[in-house]
């Protein structure tokens, strides 16, 4: 099973204007490699692996990119020891991507491929952005398109929402991005951005069953396969601020809203502080406050089987709170070898995930009447250690 | 009704920015290409290290219900 | 929203995107007009007495507007230096001025990465407003008898070819 499995390509969406959109649109962006270990432990599951991300241009106007992520899991989850065993499994993921300068308008097009034992994704995008009125004001537009299978599993649960009857199940994602950035003052930048994606197909997780109260159970419930919409609409739109101190030091925040056809209601509050302590040294600090209602089908304990026509035990659709504290360090030298290579930044990042549930209550805790278990809360230490270069 | 507000307001940003690209604007970009220092420091990039945000984004989309309008361009030195 | 009102403001965006673009006007006209009196100025030297562009009559002139956060502009001044160095003997004269308000970091820059030709300090960017600086790095040549004739924006490789031509038809003159 795969932790990641039925949000992952809206991801791969995100992570596709995450990697074109980055940037301005009158310059290409910068020739570098990065190589990441990242590592997640929380709530009995660890995800760690390597990633490299390499850039180059090509004379002058064109730029490539290309990624290679992996993740490894491990993972003895809530949801994964409610009605299975602890497992091992590995993703991968390919991404590339070409940069077209023309002018001050930036053409990007890319392809992303990943791939677990469960679940193949494949996903196209293509972003245009534009420099305007003196370079203060940068628009661009995005475009992406994925392709995702749902296979066959091999942990004894098997995926019975078919649509074609011969053993897996496809979702398809339409995304529509647009952004502008605009500098505001000479110590200020204002960031808006507003994204809506349309999914179709299987879009649950087959391994996040719901539970029904059942005075035949020893337990006094039983599970049961989720049902979930076979559509989901959803719209995004954040503004973000980034402030420079007068004493060479960075304040930004940030607050996006999100609302879709589930019902889901969620809102993020960021802040961010960088601060450089010499021409080497570099900190960062910060702090994301996230809070969601949750899906209106969604409810952590059925009165009765098929009590719905939708129904919903999964956490990522629940009400919760969240709050995430980070900090990270950052190291610039100079390397006198290879002599292509210009500089080189070794970075460390830690952050630190709380997760209050609302309404999902820990099944594996015992207790006398089912539904009213503890809730579950959830902490996790995510880890990033990455050398950078430019060259 | 939010979305459409939502909507509303960023077709707004792209009509003043459309009027404000074409010669008939009366306003001057009021920051001078030579007055562009804070925002060419790197620690005033939106995004400075791709691949470690694109990362987290991913940690916090697969447990949580929303997703997107995370990233943003723009700023920086205005040279070339 | 339901699926037709997203398309609809999808295309809505794009519409607008594009009526802005197609009603702007092409790449910036040099905003220092060909042909017309290069504006007199004085500025403070890193080295030596202040330099006067009246001074300097009789004489091609390529003045380059830089600065140290630039990168450009870093990448263009080794370059200008060779240019310098070669033509110097022949009635050519280089003037780097500086346009930031504090002159620190443009030093230590040239610490780094010196250069023979003079640098001036713009610290409160009289010139930089007189010359319309539009563009960071800005170039403009003035020809011997003190008239603006080129005028160039940004800096990539392969632009000291054009300055090349540019200077050298002008002290042919």
């Amino acid at each position: 099973m795969s932790i990641c499995t039925h949000l992952r390509t809206r991801w791969l969406a995100a992570a596709a204007f995450g990697l074109g959109a980055v940037g301005r649109a009158d310059v290409l962006p910068e020739d570098r490699t990065d190589v990441l270990y990242h590592r997640y432990e929380g709530g009995g599951l660890t995800v760690q692996g390597p990633s490299v991300l390499v850039r180059k241009k090509f004379g002058d106007s064109v730029s490539v990119s290309y990624q290679y992520y992996e993740d490894l899991i491990s993972s003895a989850s809530i949801d994964v020891l409610s009605t299975a065993s602890a497992y091992k499994e590995k993703r991968t993921q390919h991404n590339l991507s070409v940069d077209y300068l023309h002018g001050s308008t930036l053409y990007s097009a890319g392809f992303i491929y990943s791939k677990e034992p469960d679940y193949k994704s494949n996903t196209g995008f293509l972003s245009v952005s534009q420099s305007m009125f003196g370079d203060l004001t940068t628009v661009s537009f995005g475009y992406s398109q994925g392709w995702d299978r749902v296979g066959e599993v091999d942990h004894g649960v098997v995926v019975q929402t078919f649509n074609d009857g011969i053993g897996h199940a496809n979702a398809n994602h339409r995304t529509w991005s647009a952004g502008v950035s605009q500098v505001l003052s000479r110590d200020l930048l204002l960031g808006l951005n507003f994204e809506a994606d349309e999914n179709d197909g299987y879009l649950q997780s087959p391994y996040r069953p719901v539970r029904y109260v059942d005075p035949f159970s020893i337990k006094g419930y039983s599970f049961t396969l989720a049902v979930a919409p076979s559509t989901r609409t959803g719209t995004a739109g954040s503004a973000q601020l980034k402030y420079y101190l007068p004493w060479h030091a960075a304040v930004d925040g940030s607050y996006r809203l999100y609302g879709d056809t589930w019902g889901i209601v969620a809102n993020t509050v960021k802040f961010g502080y960088t601060q450089p302590l010499s021409t080497d040294w570099t900190l960062e600090a910060s702090a994301r406050y996230y809070w969601q209602g949750h899906a209106n089908f969604y409810s952590d304990l059925y009165p009765y089987a098929d009590s719905q026509n939708f129904t919903s035990r999964d956490r990522e659709l629940a009400q919760f709170h969240s709050l995430t504290l980070g900090l990270g360090a950052s190291y610039e030298f100079h390397p006198g070898w290879p002599h292509w290579v210009d500089k080189g930044t070794l970075n460390f990042n830690y952050n630190r995930l709380h997760i209050n549930y609302q309404d999902f209550h820990d099944n594996l805790l015992p207790s006398l009447v089912p539904g009213d278990e503890p809730l579950y809360t959830l902490d996790a230490n995510i880890m990033q250690f990455f050398l950078s270069f430019w060259y | 009704m939010r979305r459409i507000l939502l909507g509303g307001v960023l077709l707004g940003g792209f009509l003043l920015g459309g009027t404000l690209m074409s010669g008939c604007s009366p306003i001057q970009p009021w920051v001078k290409p030579y007055e562009r220092e804070h925002l060419a420091d790197p620690i005033m990039s939106f995004d400075r290290n791709p691949i470690s945000s694109v990362y987290l984004d991913h940690v916090f989309e697969t447990r949580e219900g929303a997703r997107g309008a995370t990233g943003s361009v723009g700023g920086g030195c205005g040279c070339n | 929203m339901t699926t037709g009102t997203l398309k609809v403001s999808a295309l809505l965006l794009g519409a607008a995107l594009t009526a802005g673009l197609a009603a702007a006007p092409p790449l910036p006209a040099a905003s220092v007009t060909a042909g017309a009196p290069a504006a007199a100025f004085q500025l403070p030297a890193a080295v030596g007495d202040p330099v006067s562009l009246a001074d300097l009559k009789g004489q091609v002139v390529l003045i380059n507007f830089w600065a140290s956060w630039c990168g450009p502009c870093r990448q263009e001044m080794p370059i200008l230096d060779q240019l310098y160095k070669k033509y110097k003997a022949a009635g050519f004269t280089l003037l780097g001025v500086n346009v930031e308000p504090k002159s620190g970091d443009a030093l230590a820059f040239l610490k780094g990465t010196p250069v023979s030709f003079p640098i001036l300090f713009d610290t409160q960017s009289k010139v930089s407003t007189l010359y319309e600086v539009s563009g960071m790095p800005s170039t403009v040549i003035v020809d011997r008898k003190g008239n603006v004739r080129y005028v160039h924006h940004g800096y990539k490789a392969g632009d000291e070819g054009e300055y090349l031509d540019q200077i050298r038809s002008l002290m042919r003159e």
